[in-house]
């Protein structure tokens, strides 16, 4: 549904930057004065047909890099990306030279022409020397690029040369884009869009798992190089706009960012796209803002942004995400051992008298009052537990009393299981128990007790509390706990 | 049109005018600074080819610019010892980025690699557009350099010795360096490349080797940026090592056989940008591009058309990769 909706979208915004309208004024990327409040309000104002072109330009780039993007990524191709967003230059000065004009499809041949040789050499050079791919790649990108300068500067000495606009394929600016190379763009959107619809699961399998591809007969090959050529598509329609230079960094850094967002391909793809597009409208905005700001590194920016936010805030990996749970986990490990030692205080006394003292806790976890009475606190946060209000003496909640026992249990079950299952020497597992106790779940628990034929005492001598037991005062909400005077 | 684009090859406008004796020196110098970049690059380089991080190399070269134009900003004049600083920093910075993305994220290295420099090097263009007129660099100079103007800077004097002008002068110093701590440090690197495990039990501390590395690599770089852009610098790194490993198996020998040439790339590089009309540092990368094309088809040792030769004369595989490749020799193979 939200693909269909996406996609209607998309042609609805295509088919309005097709529509002419008289100019309103001077192309944007003509003026040398300008006030970036001025420029913000054109902007916003989607008047000017040239703001209009640079920001389908932008939209449809930024969704079809996104796209691509998601399976170089996932492909570990991504500085592949990078080798053939260098190498498409000298394609994009002889398709230049050939009638000394920006034509889009010539420029838009020559340099597809030059990214797949690029690619293909690659290839040629880690299969026949022993050269690795890392090597190979810069050795293309540089050896490419190289000859596009040579291109680009003989260009730039012929006299019709310098006012050419060659130069703002190095580092992009949307504001040059026209109606032409809008009209190129969207069938490539279009185009890469209908491919990877219609052959997704090819796509998808032979990304993952090439061995299971080729066992299930689809020929990776000839999607690797059809993925290939739309990459290469897909680099050469944003090179106007973002520049040689900075092209791979549109494919990467969007896919990159949702790969931290999800699991699922779909939604990296979608997401991808929608990274893609928002910093297509970064770049091209901020560009817009003074006279000669290159489009392509606001872009890059916007893309690096968004990876830097999910980067440290992703729901599941985000580095700030994931620290935080860690932190939760471990404060949870420590307040089930508070729990713990209080059970044990109280077995040393056999369960009776009121609550426990915070000395009697320091006593037992072998620490300072300070640090006792601030775990105390901790447990009045959680809820498993009251405290007197000089705060000298703390009682268990029955949440808390409960929590308490199936600690107790989980370390008593598990040293039981390892001595007598696993044949550890009684003194051996006391440190793996302490570890364990905390992750054990219900099931597990209970094939434990099943397995120790419902043992009720330890190798160390001591009373297991029964699942049975704890249970039924779940049940029941009856109020077991020491501190109001009941036996366990 | 294609006359215009196109010079015809006259061999004394193209071969013999550039040594002509109002060329010469300025020809000299640029043929020096191209040697000396090559030289410096193509010595650190073969070092990264050996770890596999050409591409990291790619990207400190890219990620340098940030670092240099905040130097520009910060200090406000083009010296020396804060554009080291910032391009050092940067360098450093660009390292612990890619490693912080690679270990504490899903994200594999070679996309944690395009990421950073792409994102640094963004960084650079925008201070460079924002400040055009206090940073005293243009965006083509940051894509392949000026090194036809080198002779246009003020010479070294030195106890009333002309030593050259100042870039040509830097790199002699930083190429010298390179070069003198390849052979006191030749073991170190060596070990550690190949095999960190026995680097680690003959007590080479191997991080340590490696931010060495990334750190004289930035220095070099940084100075290569200038005469040869971000861009190229990545093929100075790369392809004489690449060639030279073509050629020999052997670690000295490719270190020698890299100064060659790196001499002759800058050689006839200025004698293709005379022809061309075109960037010099450009057309120094595209000779070194073609000798790796040489290489590759005609070399002795692991040339395409060697290997077909020797193919026809015995029919077993010479590094047979497994025991049926032996045992079954395929001629297509």
């Amino acid at each position: 549904m939200s693909k269909r909706s996406y996609k209607f979208a998309l042609s609805l915004l295509f088919l309005a930057c097709m529509a002419q309208e008289p100019l309103f004024a001077a192309r944007i990327g003509e003026l040398t004065e300008t006030d970036w409040k001025i420029q913000v309000i054109r902007f916003l104002s989607f008047r000017d047909p040239s703001v209009r072109y640079a920001l389908a330009g932008s939209i449809l780039l930024g969704i079809s890099c996104g796209l691509l993007g998601s399976f170089i990524v996932v492909r570990k191709m991504a500085l592949v990306g990078d080798a053939l967003s260098h190498a498409v230059l000298p394609g994009v000065a002889l398709g230049f030279l050939w009638n000394t004009t920006k034509d889009p499809v010539a420029i838009f041949i020559g340099a597809t022409v030059a990214g797949l040789l690029g690619t293909t050499v690659v290839n040629l050079i880690t299969q026949t020397t022993r050269l690795k791919e890392d090597t190979a790649l810069g050795m293309v990108l540089a050896g490419f690029f190289s000859v596009g300068i040579c291109l680009v500067t003989m260009i730039q000495h012929l006299p019709t040369g310098n006012k050419s606009g060659i130069d703002k394929f190095l580092f992009g600016q949307a504001a040059a884009l026209g109606p032409n190379d809008i009209q190129l763009m969207g069938i490539v959107t279009l185009l890469a869009i209908t491919v990877i619809t219609l052959f997704y699961k090819e796509f998808l399998v032979s990304s993952f798992d090439s061995g299971f591809a080729h066992s299930i007969r689809i020929p990776v090959q000839l999607f690797h190089h059809l993925l290939m050529l739309l990459l290469a598509f897909a680099v050469v329609i944003s090179l106007q706009a973002v520049g040689v230079v900075l092209v791979s960094a549109m494919l990467i850094t969007p896919a990159a960012a949702a790969y931290l967002l999800t699991d699922r391909m779909h939604r990296m793809v979608f997401l991808a796209s929608i990274f893609g597009l928002l910093s297509g409208v970064f770049g091209a905005f901020f560009s817009f803002l003074g006279p000669s700001l290159p489009t392509g590194p606001f872009m890059v920016l916007g893309a690096s942004l968004v990876f830097t936010l999910c980067f440290f805030f992703a729901p599941k990996h985000g580095l700030v995400t994931r620290w935080w749970v860690k932190r939760s986990r471990s404060q949870q490990i420590q307040v089930e051992n508070v729990l713990k030692a209080i059970y044990h205080v109280l077995e040393d006394r056999g369960f009776d008298g009121e609550g426990v003292s915070i000395r009697e806790l320091a006593d037992q976890r072998k620490q300072t009052l300070e640090e006792s009475v601030r775990e105390s606190k901790m447990l009045k946060r959680a809820e498993y537990a009251t405290l007197l209000e000089e705060g000298n003496m703390i009682w268990l909640t029955p949440e808390g009393w409960q929590r308490a026992r199936e600690m107790v249990r989980n370390h008593r079950l598990w040293e039981l299981y390892l001595t007598s299952a696993a044949q550890y020497s009684a003194d051996h597992v006391h440190d793996d128990a302490e570890k364990i106790e905390h992750i054990l779940g219900d099931e597990v628990v209970r094939a434990l007790e099943k397995r120790l034929d419902y043992a009720t005492t330890d190798p160390h001598g001591k009373k297991i509390p029964s699942s049975e037991s704890i249970q039924k005062d779940r049940m029941g909400r009856r109020e077991k706990v020491p501190g109001y005077g009941q036996d366990i | 049109m294609a006359k215009d684009f196109l010079p015809s090859f006259e061999w004394h406008r193209v071969m013999v005018e550039p040594w002509s004796a109002d060329a010469f020196q300025n020809n000299l110098w640029i043929f020096l600074m191209g040697f000396l970049v090559a030289t410096a690059c193509g010595l650190v380089g073969n070092y990264l080819i050996l770890r596999r991080m050409s591409l990291i190399g790619d990207a400190i070269s890219h990620s340098i610019l940030p670092g240099i134009a905040i130097a520009f900003l910060v200090s406000g004049s083009r010296g020396t010892v804060p554009m080291f600083a910032g391009a050092l920093l940067a360098g450093v910075a660009t390292t612990v980025i890619i490693e912080v993305i690679h270990k504490k994220s899903r994200i594999k290295q070679d996309s944690a690699i395009g990421i950073a420099f792409t994102t640094l090097f963004a960084i650079g263009v925008i201070l460079i557009s924002l400040y055009a007129s206090k940073i005293d660099l243009d965006q083509e100079c940051v894509l392949y350099g000026e090194i036809g103007f080198v002779g246009l800077h003020p010479p070294v004097q030195l106890w009333g010795m002309n030593l050259g002008p100042l870039p040509v002068f830097r790199m002699a110093v930083v190429t010298v360096i390179t070069a003198a701590a390849i052979m006191l440090f030749y073991k170190e690197l060596l070990v550690s490349s190949f095999d960190p495990g026995l680097a680690f039990t003959l007590g080479i501390n191997a991080t340590v080797v490696h931010y060495c590395l990334m750190g004289w690599l930035s220095t070099v770089v940084v100075n290569a940026f200038e005469s040869v852009g971000a861009v190229l610098v990545i093929a100075m790194l790369i392809l004489p090592g690449a060639i030279a490993s073509m050629l020999t198996l052997q670690l000295p020998r490719i270190l020698m056989l890299t100064v060659v040439i790196a001499a002759m790339s800058s050689f006839f590089g200025i004698h293709l940008a005379t022809w061309l009309n075109c960037s010099t540092a450009a057309a120094m990368v595209v000779v070194a591009s073609g000798l790796f094309i040489l290489a590759w088809l005609f070399s002795p040792t692991s040339g395409l058309v060697f290997k077909k030769l020797r193919h026809r004369s015995d029919s077993v595989p010479e590094f047979p990769e497994t025991a049926t490749d032996v045992l079954n020799p395929q001629p297509g193979k």
